[in-house]
This record gives structure tokens, C-alpha cells and sequence, in this order.
């Protein structure tokens, strides 16, 4: 049986033919349409490295069937960045060495992204790890990675006032 | 993971008509089903799929001050409600204390009183467990069973209940709407989950084919909303199941506690609503001895399961620590830390 699904994926339509209705999110992107930059971490939804934004929300793609989530909107690591310009969030994670190996660092900053976006931690440190705790990092660059996106938070509350003025 | 054939509903009772057939297993975000697909302790042979159903996301609040909760809700979709975060604080505390960020944006309000236990033996196909073969024995009785439950087990089974969620809505009076190929019904959410018994498979009341659509809270539960917290102690800071928690409600009258709620986690195989405790607080002045006095109440027919006897003193402990913080009055906004022993109680005193 072949399941016809159809997302748009870092803002490009695509349609899909699932010949087996078991394949992830995270399979499907990295498997089937060559977006490695999404990573296979623990592939149970304990590590975080795998986390992508469906219709704008982060979730963990390997807990996600594909064919369940026709029709979303889905943006990945490989999506973020506008042209040649880093989004402010990689930019800020290079600028505080955010990372060591890097293996976990796309799940970290598209988790950031998804934080940002849902606004609830502001640049309280302490409130921002809180809201990072489903992204695990082997090397511990934990201290980098709230610094950057603390830095994330303000950079971007600064553009959106500028184009609101 | 075991094949599967694929079926999406258009509406419930569509739905309820495939999750009526043998191997039907209902599909919501998948977040603890999948997972446990992978490792094979789940094998359904068809899922259906409930999230392109019309109808089953709505947050509805009654003028009487209720709610009722679609049961495809999104947990963090329920916490970040400013009318619910505001009614029922509690709740929200609990919801946002579970999981993470990503699993909370995914999981739903229906799945969470669904998901399965955490025992290590129970996810582990090679170990024998009466939950997921039922009569091959448990091997939790002789194995790593120190967060094992203290109430409620019985030789059969001694796992716990792994929600947050599930306890101050235990403690609050939730009523779980159920559609069936018999029609509709409405279970208290304290009558929902069974204990283990002689057949731990068992985990719920709900029929093949039956299928959770909603959630309601009723009006007196948002009178306690002055006086709500929920505490949960875990193995690290963040983003781990409750070792053991507790959820409380007061209704201050005159200085004096007119009506409480306590239910505690992480110690049965269901969220455990406590009615001596809650009777035993009943005209008492809020304080460190009628706190303690209810905790050892709540716990009075604790007994370990295995190398848990800690966990015991752990529960009275987090109970006091919820009622105290519930004491001190719900604060205007959540602590970093939801649920955490760590931030610091309103009024100056500290974890």
C-alpha cells in the first residue's frame, strides 16, 4: 500500500510516496530527502537532537510519523538560515562557542528557535535551561548554549521592535 | 518495529468502529507509543490515527468557571492557556513539569492518562513482566525496584503511574467523557486507572474501541486556585519522572483551612487521591503539624515493594512540601523550576 503525503518542508512543497506507513519525521527527512542535518540521536526522544519545527512548534521528529503529519509545515536546520545569513540564533551560538563535537547542535538551536518563538522564558538563564532540558549535550557546552540563547532572545526582541518602529 | 496497517478517521465514531477491531490501537502524537513500538513492547497491528479528526482540540471554558478539554489538546497548549493557567495553577505546574519542551508541544491531554509505565522490566522484552505477558511473572520483585510503588501493588505488578498531569487532576475532581461502540459514558478520572491486582494488564475502565474525547474540571476545583501547588521530586533537575510528588489544594477561610486536596505521584499504579488526609486538614490552621499529621495519613498504608522504603518518608515529605507551598498562596507566575523543591517557597523560605 502506498500512502501519498504531502508537507512543506523549509518552505518548499513536496509530496511524498510512503511505501510503509512506519517511517518518522526523522527518517523520512534524513532517509529519504538527504536532510542530514537533522540528527539520529537516541531515536526515543530522550536527547533532543533530532528536533525540528512542525507547523512551528519543536517536537522530536523520531516520535512522529510521518504519514500522521501530512500537510504540515516543517522546517529543519537546513531551512533556517535566510540566504547567506545565519539566523541570529547560529550566529549567537558561534559567537559563545555553543558547541564542541556539534553532533547535537542542530536539535539545540532549532529547540532554541522553537523556544524563542513560544516566548515564555525571556532571558532569565535560568528559565531558558529550563526550557532546553529535552536537548542533551555529551560535551556539556551547557554553559555556551544559555549564554547564546539568552543572546538569541535579545538580538531578535531587538529586531522585531526595529520593524515595528 | 512491527508492520502495521494505517487507518485515518474522519470522525469519532468512525474511529471508535476501527478501534473496536482486534490490534486496534489509537494513534494520538505518539510520543510513548511509538517509543514503545520500537523496543517491541507494543505491537499493534493497526493504528488509528485521531489527529485529523474535527472536534477533539478545544479548551472550553464554562461561565461557572469549569473546563472542558479536548482530548487531543497538546499539553503545553493546556499549560500556556492563560484562563486555565489562572483556574487551575496546579495543573498547569504539573504539565510543566513533565517531559520536555518538544514532548509537551506533541503529547496530549488523552494520551497522557494512556501512557504506560516507566518499569524497566516492562520495556524490556527479554525480562519477564505480568503487565505486558500477563502470568510470566515480574522481575521487578527481585530486581532494580527502588522507584517502584509503595501503595496499592500487589504481587503481581509493582510498577507506578508515570503522569503528572494525572494527579492534581485526581485531586481536583477531573471527569474523563468516554465514546464506545456501547455509546457515550463518564468516568471520574480517580475511578479510571485500576490497580494492579491479579491482572495488571488492566490498566484502565476503557472497553476495546472505547476512546477518551475529553476531560472537564469541574467549578470547585478553580475555587482552590488561590491556594494550588503541585511538587514533584526527580532524579535530576529537569525532564525526568516524578520519584515521588503531590499535588494540593486549599480553600482558606478566617485562617483556617476550609477545604483541601491532596493526591500524590509516583508511588501507585494510578494518581492517589488521599480523603483522610483532605478530612484530616478540614478547620485546621495551615502549619507544619497539621501538614505533617495529613502526610502521615496519606501514607498510612504505605509498604515497600522492594528497595523502596525511602520513597515512604520521600512522600510524606513532598506532601508536606506541596501543602506548605499551596499554603503560602500561588504565586502571580511559575518558578523557573516548575514543581521543583528547589525554588524557593514565597515568603522567604527555601528549599
Amino acid at each position: 500500500m502506498s500512502l501519498s503525503v504531502t508537507f512543506i518542508i523549509n518552505r518548499v512543497p513536496k509530496t511524498v510516496e510512503l511505501d510503509d506507513p512506519r517511517v518518522t519525521l526523522l527518517d523520512l527527512l534524513r532517509e529519504r530527502l538527504d536532510l542530514t542535518g537533522t540528527k539520529k540521536g537516541c531515536d526515543r526522544g530522550q536527547c533532543g537532537a533530532c528536533t525540528i519545527l512542525v507547523d512551528g512548534r519543536r517536537v522530536n521528529a523520531c516520535l512522529a510519523l510521518a504519514v500522521s503529519h501530512d500537510g504540515a509545515e516543517i522546517l529543519t536546520i537546513e531551512g533556517l538560515s535566510n540566504g547567506g545569513a545565519l539566523h541570529p540564533v547560529q550566529a549567537a551560538f558561534i559567537a559563545h562557542d555553543a558547541l564542541q563535537c556539534g553532533f547535537c547542535t542542530p536539535g539545540q538551536i532549532m529547540s532554541a528557535v522553537g523556544l524563542i518563538e513560544e516566548g515564555h522564558a525571556g532571558d532569565d538563564p535560568e528559565r531558558v535551561r529550563e526550557g532546553m532540558s529535552g536537548n542533551l549535550c555529551r560535551c556539556a557546552a551547557y554553559r555556551g548554549i544559555t549564554e547564546a540563547v539568552v543572546e538569541a532572545t535579545r538580538a531578535m526582541a531587538g529586531t522585531t521592535t526595529q520593524e515595528a518602529a | 518495529m512491527n508492520r502495521f496497517d494505517y487507518v485515518r478517521p474522519r470522525t469519532v465514531a468512525e474511529a471508535v468502529a476501527a478501534g473496536a477491531e482486534p490490534g486496534s490501537a489509537f494513534l494520538a502524537a505518539g510520543t510513548n507509543l511509538l517509543d514503545l513500538m520500537k523496543i517491541g513492547v507494543a505491537r499493534p497491528a493497526r493504528l488509528v490515527d485521531l489527529n485529523h479528526l474535527p472536534g477533539l482540540a478545544a479548551i472550553e471554558h464554562a461561565p461557572d468557571g469549569g473546563v472542558r478539554i479536548g482530548a487531543q489538546v497538546r499539553n503545553a497548549d493546556l499549560a500556556y492557556d492563560p484562563d486555565f493557567a489562572r483556574r487551575f495553577p496546579a495543573v498547569a505546574e504539573a504539565l510543566l513539569s513533565g517531559a520536555s519542551a518538544q514532548l509537551r508541544n506533541a503529547a496530549t491531554v488523552g494520551g497522557n492518562l494512556l501512557q504506560r509505565t516507566r518499569c524497566a522490566y516492562f520495556q524490556d522484552t527479554a525480562s519477564s513482566c505480568n503487565k505486558r505477558e500477563p502470568g510470566s511473572g515480574c522481575d521487578a520483585r527481585d530486581g532494580e525496584n527502588r522507584l517502584h510503588a509503595v501503595l496499592g501493588w500487589s504481587e503481581a505488578c509493582i510498577a507506578t503511574h508515570p503522569s503528572d498531569f494525572c494527579v492534581p487532576l485526581a485531586a481536583f475532581g477531573a471527569v474523563v467523557e468516554i465514546e464506545g461502540p456501547a455509546g457515550r459514558r463518564e468516568v471520574p478520572l480517580q475511578d479510571f486507572h485500576l490497580l494492579p491486582g491479579k491482572t495488571p494488564e488492566r490498566e484502565t475502565v476503557l472497553a476495546p474501541g472505547e476512546l477518551i474525547v475529553a476531560l472537564r474540571l469541574p467549578a470547585e476545583a478553580a475555587a482552590f486556585a488561590a491556594h494550588s501547588r503541585y511538587a514533584k521530586l526527580r532524579e535530576r533537575t529537569s525532564y525526568a519522572f516524578a520519584v515521588v510528588s503531590a499535588a494540593a489544594g486549599l480553600r482558606m477561610q478566617g485562617g483556617r483551612i476550609a477545604a483541601a486536596r491532596l493526591a500524590l505521584g509516583g508511588v501507585a499504579a494510578k494518581p492517589w487521591r488521599t480523603e483522610a488526609a483532605e478530612a484530616a486538614l478540614l478547620g485546621a490552621e495551615p502549619g507544619a503539624d497539621a501538614f505533617r499529621r495529613a502526610a502521615e495519613l496519606a501514607l498510612a498504608e504505605a509498604r515497600p515493594s522492594g528497595e523502596n522504603e525511602f520513597k515512604i518518608e520521600l512522600a510524606r515529605r513532598i506532601a508536606v512540601r506541596a501543602l506548605t507551598l499551596a499554603a503560602a498562596g500561588t504565586p502571580d507566575r511559575l518558578p523557573a523550576l516548575p514543581a521543583s523543591p528547589f525554588a524557593p517557597i514565597p515568603g522567604g523560605l527555601h528549599g
